[in-house]
């Protein structure tokens, strides 16, 4: 019990945090912040497994979470029938087109020695391939885009329940981490983190731009939820009651009828939203749970041993005969899956699709800083690290506004200076979180809740 | 004829933008690859730094501009840069004493440090955009213009007009002598070789009594000349905006890896490598076309390879393809 005093410690502080949002803002907010925090706590733990377990650094989550999202839109939105019309068929032509370019050239990788003709042969033919594909769909492309480009204008997707997707970004995401692993796992560390982020913006450029695929930055709006819709709970008979018994201390007090009604509806309205959170919630906690329950029995199993191993000193590890390069490329699908995963939740709560909304910053050195202060290697850490810099980032902007009231408090409220602090409240977050993370990074590089082994 | 339009043409739409743009990517890419060299890290908040000095160039150019002081066809942020270089320079010492000093001394390895750079570089967007905001600002003043497209027809006779845009000749006239520069200190005085010493062999040139701590300080002045002025001249050619700047870090590391990080003339050529590269893939050639070739085989579409959304991933696609190949970058740098 008292080695794990400071996790009981700490995450009670989180949720009597939460909780005190919810009783003084509002349990709209603190919901939301729940549910956020539980999202970024999933993407900390792929980040974790990955950095934490293997000492594998991917500055690309942005890409995977990315996927994730593309996902979400491919499996849930329904399939626009017109468009499948207009240029299906030469899309999956293309499809098939690639698919044999890769068996070509795992072909000649396979049958031919290493040579530079052997190496421009393979440029030659990717080059072409692009080139034939990129001439072949042109007109489809345009065909499906140009159908009804207000709405849909793209192909839309399987028109299957959203959850699916959860499960599919997660191989969307494995499989983009099985061609990155292979290109760049090889590299040093800081160049491995270079790379991974620029493949992820080239992840993101693509997802912005193929129209015909994602609607690019015309976004997706209205993706089927899991959860029930507010508008039709508020109809719903039980609810109501629900509602009125929760309620009853506060709606007994008001003596008229018709005051009465309207309070209930007011609350009927709140709740229902509050609701509908509680819903994500639920299922969110379902998937961090299920998660925690495997990484945790992971990491103290003989393969989290192994990975261990090789993080703290590859040639040792290598030397006793683990297969270095193998077990890298596995964590780092595993991992990533995890973010693709997150990625698609994330968009099932938000109800909508945004390319272009993901940006490194919020997408990939946020989550690493989560890691980081969280405490690298230990689960509950990692969860920890989601909930705490998810809160601050949401609630940077009323503690910097109190912070420069009070550092003001000596000038006028229309003095220049104060007025320019207040307009630029909303960036005091980034300050925040990189002393935040320089102040860990210094005092505590092990996180918040260090990493602990126990051998048993 | 019509050849001599299609050369004006690409020299007019890429050959001189690349160029410019080159020389912005060329600075940028000597900053990051010095800082690894001597400091031995990957340094994620070039951008940042680099908006930081833009800041004060700005700041320092709107207070000329109110007091008056201009430099007739010369933009005034000339004037500003040399006090702008003086603030970064000493942000960027303050820095790595409170910061990264600390590291260093622990000997910590590289990956920590660049997670460090990391909650440098929230701080430093954070300053940024407290100070001057995030909004897009435009502060070029004096001549636009050397040759306008127009001018340039007439003077020649030729259907394509050749603009050249005086912000692109300083660009070029200021990276080509702030290289030259760099590299006669490097090769030539000692305390360049003495620096060159320590990217090479930190504990030889300890050894031979090289002072680290004189090494990393003027690493960091060097560091913070070539950030304000790499800044500066993209923000004077193009415009500033924080997020920009940020951003441009993706292809400045780019250019620093394919050149061979921790080689100086190597990042200066893969700046212009990858400038280049985007410019090249991503340029429409129809019109090129229809000068050169007969109009019966003038093509229909835009004869471009890819469209130019995808400006940044042909620069990311040409690391990647140098990482896979020549992990080393195309000037021999620093063993991975």
């Amino acid at each position: 019990m008292r080695k794990y005093l400071n996790v009981i410690l700490a995450y009670t502080i989180m949720l009597g945090l939460i909780i005190f949002v919810g009783i003084f803002q509002s349990w709209n907010v603190a919901l939301s912040i729940f549910n956020m925090c539980l999202i970024s706590a999933v993407m900390t733990m792929g980040a974790n497994i990955q950095w934490g377990y293997a000492g594998l650094i991917n500055f690309g989550l942005m890409g995977y979470a990315a996927l994730g999202g593309l996902a979400a839109v491919l499996i849930s939105v329904e399939p626009v029938q017109e468009a499948w019309v207009a240029g299906g068929f030469s899309i999956l032509m293309a499809l098939w087109l690639i698919i044999a370019m890769i068996f070509i050239v795992r072909f000649i990788l396979k049958h031919f020695q290493k040579s530079k003709f052997r190496t421009y042969g393979i440029a030659l033919i990717i080059i072409s391939g692009i080139i034939i594909i990129k001439v072949t769909t042109q007109s489809s492309i345009e065909a499906i885009e140009n159908v009804n480009p207000a709405t849909t204008g793209f192909l839309g997707g399987l028109g299957l329940p959203i959850i699916f997707s959860w499960i599919v970004g997660a191989f969307f995401a494995a499989g983009l981490a099985f061609i990155v692993g292979k290109v760049a796992l090889g590299l040093r560390a800081d160049y491995l983190a270079i790379a991974t982020l620029l493949i992820s913006e080239i992840v993101i450029a693509i997802i912005k731009h193929e129209d015909w695929l994602t609607r690019g930055v015309k976004n997706v709006i209205g993706l089927k939820r899991p959860a029930p819709y507010e508008v039709e709970l508020q109809t719903k008979e039980w609810f109501v009651n629900l509602v009125a018994r929760f309620n009853s201390s506060k709606l007994d007090v008001i003596s008229s009828i018709s005051d009465k009604q309207a309070a209930l509806n007011q609350l009927v309205i709140e709740g229902s939203s509050v609701f509908v959170k509680l819903c994500y919630s639920g299922l969110f906690l379902i998937v961090v749970v299920i998660l925690l329950i495997f990484t945790q029995k992971a990491l103290y199993s003989p393969w989290g041993r192994m990975m261990r191993a090789i993080r703290d000193n590859e040639e040792a590890a290598n030397a006793m005969g683990k297969n270095v390069v193998k077990q890298h490329l596995l964590i780092f699908i595993l991992g990533s899956a995890i973010v693709g995963l997150a990625g698609a939740m994330l968009v099932t709560q938000d109800g909508l699709f945004t390319p272009g909304s993901y940006q490194p910053m919020r997408y990939t050195f946020l989550i690493w800083v989560m890691v980081i202060v969280g405490g690298s290697g230990n689960n509950f850490g990692a969860i920890l690290g989601g909930f705490v810099v998810w809160f601050l980032w949401i609630e940077a902007a009323p503690i910097a506004l109190f912070l420069i009231n009070i550092f003001t408090s000596g000038l006028d409220d229309a003095h220049v200076l104060k007025v320019h602090l207040i307009e630029s409240i909303p960036y005091f977050r980034y300050l925040m979180m990189g002393i935040g993370l320089l102040l860990i990074m210094r005092y505590r590089p092990k996180g918040i809740l260090p990493e602990k082994i126990e051998i048993k | 004829m019509d050849f001599l339009n299609a050369i004006i043409l690409l020299l007019n739409y890429i050959f001189m933008p690349a160029l410019a743009y080159g020389s912005q990517l060329a600075l940028g890419a000597i900053f990051v690859t010095l800082i690894y060299g001597i400091l031995r890290f990957a340094n994620f908040a070039t951008g940042d730094m680099m908006a930081f000095g833009t800041m004060f160039t700005i700041l320092f150019t709107w207070y000329f501009q109110s007091i008056g002081i201009s430099l007739g066809v010369l933009p005034t942020a000339l004037l500003a840069i040399p006090f702008a270089i003086v603030l970064t320079i000493f942000y960027m010492l303050l820095v790595d004493k409170f910061v990264f000093k600390y590291y260093r001394t622990n000997k910590s390895p590289p990956v920590q440090l660049a997670m460090v750079s990391i909650g440098v570089m929230f701080v430093t967007q954070a300053i940024v955009r407290i100070i001057i905001g995030p909004a897009d600002r435009r502060f070029y003043d004096g001549e636009r213009f050397i040759i306008k497209a127009g001018e340039f027809k007439e003077m020649t006779g030729l259907n394509e007009g050749l603009a050249i845009k005086s912000s692109q000749v300083l660009t070029i006239f200021v990276t080509i002598v702030l290289v030259s520069t760099l590299f006669w200190f490097l090769n030539k005085t000692k305390t360049g070789k003495s620096m060159r010493a320590y990217s090479d062999n930190e504990d030889l040139a300890l050894l031979s009594g090289i002072d680290p701590k004189r090494v990393v300080m003027i690493t960091w002045i060097i560091a913070g000349i070539l950030a304000t002025i790499g800044g500066a001249l993209y923000g004077l050619d193009k415009s500033f905006k924080p997020f920009t700047y940020f951003n441009n870090m993706l292809p400045i590391f780019a250019a620093a890896i394919v050149g061979g990080i921790g080689n100086p003339f190597g990042a200066f050529l893969g700046g212009y490598v990858i400038a280049f590269s985007e410019i090249f893939l991503t340029y429409a050639y129809k019109k090129f076309f229809m000068y050169i070739l007969p109009a019966s085989m003038e093509p229909e579409s835009l004869v471009q390879l890819l469209s130019t959304d995808y400006k940044f991933a042909v620069s990311f696609s040409i690391l990647i393809i140098v990482l896979l190949y020549r992990p080393n970058g195309i000037f021999k740098g620093k063993v991975l």
